[in-house]
C-alpha cells in the first residue's frame, strides 16, 4: 500500500481519488492475502463494511465530508457492535451478536468511517501477548514466530501490517501501548473518563480505557478527535468540551520539560530498548526540550496493587456471565447452580477463571482490608508521585515494555513472567493518567522498540505534539515489515 | 501465606467456576505465586492514607426519572441460550 497515513487517504477521498468503497476493498483484498498467516481478526464481514463504505461515498457525494469520512478502520471485539459478532476473545461470548452499538462505534459511524472487521484479543482483554484468545494466537507482523502484545494484539498487528488504516483498542493495564510497541506502531489511552465505556464489555472499571491505533501520532490526534466526547450512559465518563487534538502537533519543543523517572530506566530493561529510548531522548533535546530525572517511587508496587484491583473488579464484572441472557450455555447441567458453574467452567479460559479467582479471593470475608484496601491506598501513593512529577516536568518519557516481542509459547506457562511486561503501563492506569507508545527504534532482530509517553491529566494535545515533533525527524513509524510491504 | 486446595476449591466455589481437584491442585501453584508477587504490597506503610477507587473525583450524575428507553424485549430474547413466551428458561428452582 503506498499512502496510508489518515490524512493523506481523507484527501484522496475528498478529491474522489479513490471512492470509501474501492479503499475499503483494497483493505479488504490485504486481508485476505494476509491475515490467515497473523489471525488479527477474529470475524470479517465483506457485504457490511462495503454497504458501509457506500454509505460514506453517498455522503461524500452529498457534500457532507467530515475530517475522516471515508477513511476505514478495524474494531477491537471488545465494543459491542449492532449486527456484529463480539466475543471478546471468548469462548463465552463466542456465538453473541451484539444487539447495540458501543458509543465509541457509534462515534466511529457518525464520523462515516466503514468498519472492517472486528480485531483479535486476549480473552476479555486479559493478557499481554494476545496468547489467551479463544480464537486463536495473533503473530507479530515483524515476525511470526513473535507475539503482538496484547490484549489489543490483533489491532496492533492488523495496523503493522497495513491491513487497516486504524483500529481502535482498549488499554487496562497497558492493552493499547504494549502492543503497539512490540508491533511498531503509535498507539494512545487517553485520561480515564475522556472515552465513554459504554458497550465496551467490561474488565476492570476504573481503569478500562479506550483509544486510537495507528501507525503516527498525527493519525491518533485525528481518531481521538472522533472517540471522545460526553456519554451520559457512561457515569464515569466525564463532563468536558470537545478538544481538537491535532491543535498543537506543529508547536515546536523548545523550552519542553522531559521527566525521565528513574525507576523507569533500572534493572531489568533489555539493553537494546534503554538505548533506543535514550537515542529519542538526545531527538528531543535537538528539538530545544530539556530533561529532568524524576522519580515514581512507589511505581515498582504497581504490579501488586492491579494484581489485587483489576482482579477484584474483574470477578464482579465478569459475575453477569452465567448463561441464562447471552452467550454461552453448558450443554448438560442438572439444577440452576450446576449450570453457572458448568457454563463459566466450559466458556472461560484459564487466564480469566485465575483472575476471577484472585478476585474472589481478595473480596472475600477477612482478606478485604489486607489486600483491596491496601491496594486502593497504595494507589493513591502511585498517583501522588505523578502528581509531584508534573511540578517539574511537562511529560515523562521512560520505555512502553522492558523488552521487545518475545516467542510464542515462551511465557505462557507462568503468569507472573507475563505479568511484568506490564511493569511501565500500568502505573498510568492507576493514576488515570494517559500514556501512548510510538515506534523509537528496533532490536538486534528487527523487533520493534517502543517509547512511552506519559502526560498529566488532559495533556493528549501537548503528548500528541512531542510525539508529532519526534516523528518528523524520524522514520520508525514509517517502517513495514518486511516480505508484507 | 499459601493457598490450599481446599481454599481453591472454596473460592472457585464463591465464583461458581466448577473446578476438579486435579485443576485446583494446578491452580493452586500458580495462584500462589502470584501471591507472592502482591505481598510485596504489604510491607508498605500506608497508615493515613485515604484509599483511592478511582481516578477522578465524579459522581453519580442524576437524571430526571423517565423513561428513555424503548422496548427491546425481543432484540435482546433473540441472542438468549433459552427462551420460551417471552421468558428466559432456566432449570426450575422452586418445587
Amino acid at each position: 500500500m503506498s499512502a496510508t497515513s489518515l490524512t493523506a487517504l481523507a484527501a484522496q477521498l475528498k478529491a474522489k481519488q479513490v471512492s470509501s468503497r474501492e479503499l475499503a476493498q483494497q483493505y479488504l483484498d490485504r486481508i485476505a492475502a494476509l491475515n490467515p498467516s497473523i489471525n488479527a481478526f477474529i470475524t470479517l464481514d465483506t457485504e457490511k463494511t462495503l454497504l458501509e463504505a457506500a454509505a460514506a461515498d453517498a455522503l461524500i457525494a452529498a457534500g457532507q465530508a467530515g475530517p475522516l469520512i471515508g477513511v476505514p478502520i478495524a474494531h477491537k471485539d471488545i465494543f459491542c457492535t449492532d449486527g456484529w459478532l463480539t466475543t471478546c476473545g471468548s469462548k463465552m461470548l463466542h456465538n453473541f451478536v451484539a444487539p447495540y452499538d458501543a458509543h465509541v462505534i457509534q462515534q466511529f459511524k457518525a464520523a462515516g468511517m466503514p468498519s472492517l472487521g472486528k480485531t483479535n484479543m486476549d480473552e476479555f482483554a486479559m493478557g499481554s501477548s494476545n496468547e489467551t484468545s479463544y480464537f486463536g494466537a495473533v503473530k507479530n507482523p515483524w515476525n511470526t514466530a513473535y507475539v503482538p502484545g496484547g490484549s489489543s494484539g490483533g489491532a496492533a498487528a492488523c495496523v503493522a501490517a497495513r491491513m487497516a488504516p486504524a483500529a481502535t483498542g482498549t488499554d487496562t493495564g497497558g492493552s493499547i501501548r504494549q502492543p503497539a510497541a512490540l508491533c511498531g506502531i503509535t498507539g494512545l489511552k487517553p485520561t480515564y473518563g475522556l472515552v465513554s465505556r459504554y458497550g465496551m464489555i467490561a474488565f476492570a472499571s476504573s481503569l478500562d480505557q479506550a483509544g486510537p491505533m495507528a501507525p503516527s501520532a498525527e493519525d491518533c490526534a485525528l481518531l481521538l478527535n472522533v472517540m471522545t466526547g460526553f456519554d451520559p450512559k457512561d457515569s464515569t465518563c466525564l463532563e468536558r468540551d470537545k478538544e481538537d487534538y491535532t491543535r498543537d502537533l506543529d508547536k515546536p519543543l523548545s523550552g519542553l520539560r522531559v521527566g525521565l523517572p528513574k525507576e523507569f530506566f533500572a534493572e531489568g530493561l533489555n539493553n537494546e530498548v534503554a538505548a533506543a529510548v535514550e537515542a529519542a531522548v538526545s531527538e528531543l533535546k535537538k528539538l530545544g526540550a530539556t530533561t529532568v530525572e524524576i522519580s515514581l517511587a512507589n511505581s515498582k508496587l504497581a504490579i501488586p496493587v492491579y494484581y489485587v484491583l483489576a482482579p477484584a473488579e474483574a470477578s464482579s464484572n465478569l459475575s453477569r456471565f452465567d448463561g441464562v441472557r447471552y452467550g454461552y450455555r453448558a450443554p448438560e447441567y442438572g439444577n440452576l447452580d450446576d449450570m453457572y458453574c458448568k457454563t463459566r467452567a466450559q466458556g472461560f479460559g484459564a487466564e480469566v477463571k485465575r483472575r476471577i479467582l484472585i478476585g474472589a479471593y481478595v473480596l472475600s470475608h477477612g482478606y478485604y482490608d489486607a489486600y483491596y484496601l491496601q491496594a486502593q491506598k497504595i494507589r493513591r501513593l502511585i498517583a501522588e508521585d505523578f502528581n509531584a512529577a508534573f511540578k517539574t516536568c511537562d511529560v515523562i518519557l521512560g520505555p512502553t515494555a522492558p523488552g521487545t516481542a518475545f516467542k510464542l509459547g515462551e511465557k505462557s506457562d507462568d503468569p507472573v513472567e507475563m505479568y511484568l511486561n506490564d511493569l511501565y503501563t500500568i502505573p498510568a492506569n492507576l493514576a488515570g493518567l494517559p500514556g501512548m507508545s510510538l515506534p523509537c527504534g528496533f532490536d538486534g532482530k528487527g523487533l520493534p522498540i517502543g517509547l512511552q509517553l506519559v502526560g498529566d491529566y488532559f495533556s493528549e494535545a501537548k503528548m500528541l505534539n512531542v510525539a508529532h515533533q519526534y516523528q518528523r525527524v524520524t522514520d520508525w513509524h514509517t517502517r513495514q515489515p518486511e516480505g508484507l510491504k | 501465606m499459601s493457598l490450599t486446595t481446599d481454599d481453591v476449591k472454596r473460592i472457585a466455589r464463591l465464583a461458581r467456576i466448577e473446578t476438579s481437584d486435579a485443576e485446583a491442585q494446578a491452580t493452586q501453584t500458580q495462584l500462589n505465586s502470584i501471591f507472592d508477587l502482591i505481598a510485596t504490597m504489604q510491607a508498605v506503610d500506608t497508615s493515613g492514607v485515604s484509599p483511592m477507587a478511582h481516578a477522578q473525583e465524579v459522581y453519580q450524575r442524576l437524571r430526571p426519572d423517565v423513561a428513555t428507553e424503548t422496548d427491546r424485549r425481543a432484540a435482546f430474547q433473540a441472542i438468549a441460550p433459552a427462551v420460551e413466551n417471552g421468558l428466559y428458561l432456566v432449570p426450575k428452582v422452586i418445587d
